[in-house]
């Protein structure tokens, strides 16, 4: 086994670990943010009982997750009588692997140097450094978006071979609010490439670790404000969540395009939800709250205006960048939940409208304002 | 010949009217969430601070304290000085009682020529009464009230909701007093018919 196979395996296992945690975490953190917000308690009686105990675990509910993923893995599979039964079984996968493949591109920390965390193995890894990244790829953006578009044909797949109208129109309305809003989503983003003239994410990130006219964090939220806020929106567009969620539009639909769908592969569908607020959070993260940088930190640790410094060792340095960004992530998935848990569903139409009256245009202006800008400082 | 008329959109007189603020939706949408938020960071800190950040109470382990005095709650029955029934087992609550749930077995007391009749069994079904109010309205002796406070049966056996006469009579004793018996001013002597 070479080392960068080890340290490749060693992100996917941490990856997946951190996909799914989040995944499970935001069930509750979704339950009980919705209830605080709105006066109550939330889920709080399902409970752990230490065998031979009358010890019950509450844990404020924590465990309410873990009794739905039992439910649905012990449910019957239904099965609908579909012309399609490939596409039936492909669709739940085709919806879930996408989203949790994106996270492959995103860098969640720093170098990281194995040989100084671990001084038995340094001969081993020969002085060699590795970007916290599992796919460290040039056109590590474009990955992002082709996945998206994956994503497209899990429900478009799903609602079309389910035999059931209700699925149809939820795979139609998924098909053209995904395309809409994918193509507000890229265009947001083309101001970014502009400023740091690249599409390679760990690159974005690390153009994003210094500060600008002294004090603010060189962040792209800074440089692009607009564009943070149109990205956001159009990120819950493609998440298909409240206020953007007519292709599941329960008092319309039923549930849209997994309408046919039970147990797991009903929950897979769930899970991909939840899984992709992460994913934008991460995205978003990367792109516009400066991925893992902390204001002053450097790969030496603190470094302050003024001179004063703070060294830090190597594993300190790593653990505070991937705890940044895990906490910056957590942040937004809880600004998700609030959006998702304040606002009205859109109508059909306006939410059509909403993306090419509205967000298009001001995305286009946005970019020929940056381009201009970028044109005239170069 | 007939023609149709082209579609015009019904005016309401209560349409809202919206500038440019409001149509530019984001400082709305700002607007909310920042009421949604507020409500929810004042609630998170109560909660962080130990205090409660809900209205909902947890209902059977808490008992809410806002119940109005006239509320109708579970039954007591009520006692004479000595500790015993001050129902004389008349049968009229279990008659006029709409969804049949009170049982009474009546028995005689030689010990007590006042009152010779007394429940040897006084049951109620709690998993059918209606809470109604109406044996209150019946009962002849004031021996059976209502209280405030509901009974606190949530159980996972439906045996518990049938209560028997200790119950009824012991559940809450320091509100169940009897009225002097008879009532001062009644109007009735002893040894009446």
């Amino acid at each position: 086994m070479s080392p960068d196979f080890a340290i490749t395996l060693v992100y996917i296992g941490y990856a997946l670990a951190v996909l799914l945690t989040f995944g499970a975490i935001l069930t509750w953190v979704e339950r009980k943010q919705a209830a605080i917000m709105s006066d109550r308690i939330g889920a709080n009686r399902a409970y752990l009982r230490i065998p031979f105990t009358q010890v019950k675990l509450v844990w404020l509910g924590l465990f309410h997750g873990m009794a739905d993923g039992l439910k649905l893995l012990l449910k019957e599979d239904f099965k609908p009588v579909t012309y399609d039964k490939l596409g039936y079984a492909l669709g739940p996968w085709l919806a879930f692997t996408p989203v949790v493949l994106v996270f492959a591109v995103i860098p969640f920390g720093g170098t990281l140097d194995p040989g100084a965390l671990f001084p038995s193995l340094a001969d081993w890894f020969d002085g060699r450094t590795y970007p916290m990244q599992i796919a460290p790829l040039d056109a590590g953006l474009l990955v992002v978006f082709a996945f998206g578009g994956i994503a497209i044909i899990g429900a478009m797949l799903a609602g079309w071979s389910s035999s059931n109208k209700f699925s149809m129109l939820g795979a139609l309305r998924a098909g053209s609010q995904l395309i809409s809003y994918e193509l507000v989503m890229g265009l947001t983003v083309l101001g970014l490439i502009l400023i740091y003239g690249t599409v390679d994410l760990d690159a974005m990130v690390r153009h994003q670790s210094g500060t600008v006219l002294g004090f603010l964090p060189a962040w792209g939220i800074v440089y692009q404000p607009l564009a943070a806020i149109l990205f956001l929106t159009a990120g819950i567009a493609e998440n298909k969540r409240i206020p953007f969620d007519l292709p599941e539009a329960e008092s319309e639909l039923i549930s849209g395009y997994f309408t046919e769908y039970s147990a797991m592969k009903q929950g897979m569908f769930m899970l991909s939800e939840f899984i992709e607020i992460a994913i934008i959070a991460a995205l978003f993260t990367t792109l516009f709250l400066g991925g893992y940088n902390l204001p002053w930190l450097t790969d030496a640790g603190f470094v302050f205006p003024g001179g004063a410094t703070f060294e830090l060792g190597h594993g300190a340095v790593v653990a505070i960048q991937v705890v940044t960004f895990l906490a910056k992530v957590f942040l937004l998935c809880s600004f998700q939940i609030l959006i998702r848990w304040t606002l009205p569903r859109f109508r059909w139409d306006q939410l059509l409208g909403f993306a090419w009256k509205f967000l298009l245009p001001l995305s286009i202006a946005n970019l020929v304002v940056t381009a201009v800008a970028v044109w005239a400082l170069t | 010949m007939s023609s149709r008329k082209p579609y015009v959109r019904k005016r309401y007189w209560n349409e809202p009217e919206m500038g440019w603020y409001e149509r530019s939706y984001f400082f709305e949408i700002w607007r909310g969430i920042r009421i949604t938020g507020g409500v929810f960071l004042a609630n998170m800190w109560k909660w962080m601070t130990g205090r409660k950040g809900a209205l909902t109470a947890y209902y059977p382990e808490e008992i809410r304290a806002d119940y109005a005095a006239h509320n109708r709650g579970k039954h007591i029955l009520t006692q004479r000085p000595d500790g015993r029934p001050q129902c004389v087992a008349c049968n009229m609550c279990a008659t006029v009682c709409p969804a049949q749930v009170i049982e009474i077995d009546a028995a005689f007391d030689p010990d007590d020529p006042e009152h010779p009749k007394y429940p040897s069994r006084f049951e109620i079904d709690y998993s059918r009464c209606v809470f109604c109010g109406l044996c209150v309205e019946a009962c002849p002796e004031d021996a059976i009230r209502m209280v405030k406070e509901t009974p606190d049966l949530p159980g996972f056996d439906r045996g518990r909701m049938w209560l028997k006469q200790d119950e009824l009579l012991n559940w809450q004793p320091k509100q169940d007093v009897a009225k002097p018996y008879p009532a001062a001013g009644a109007g009735r002597t002893r040894g009446a018919p």
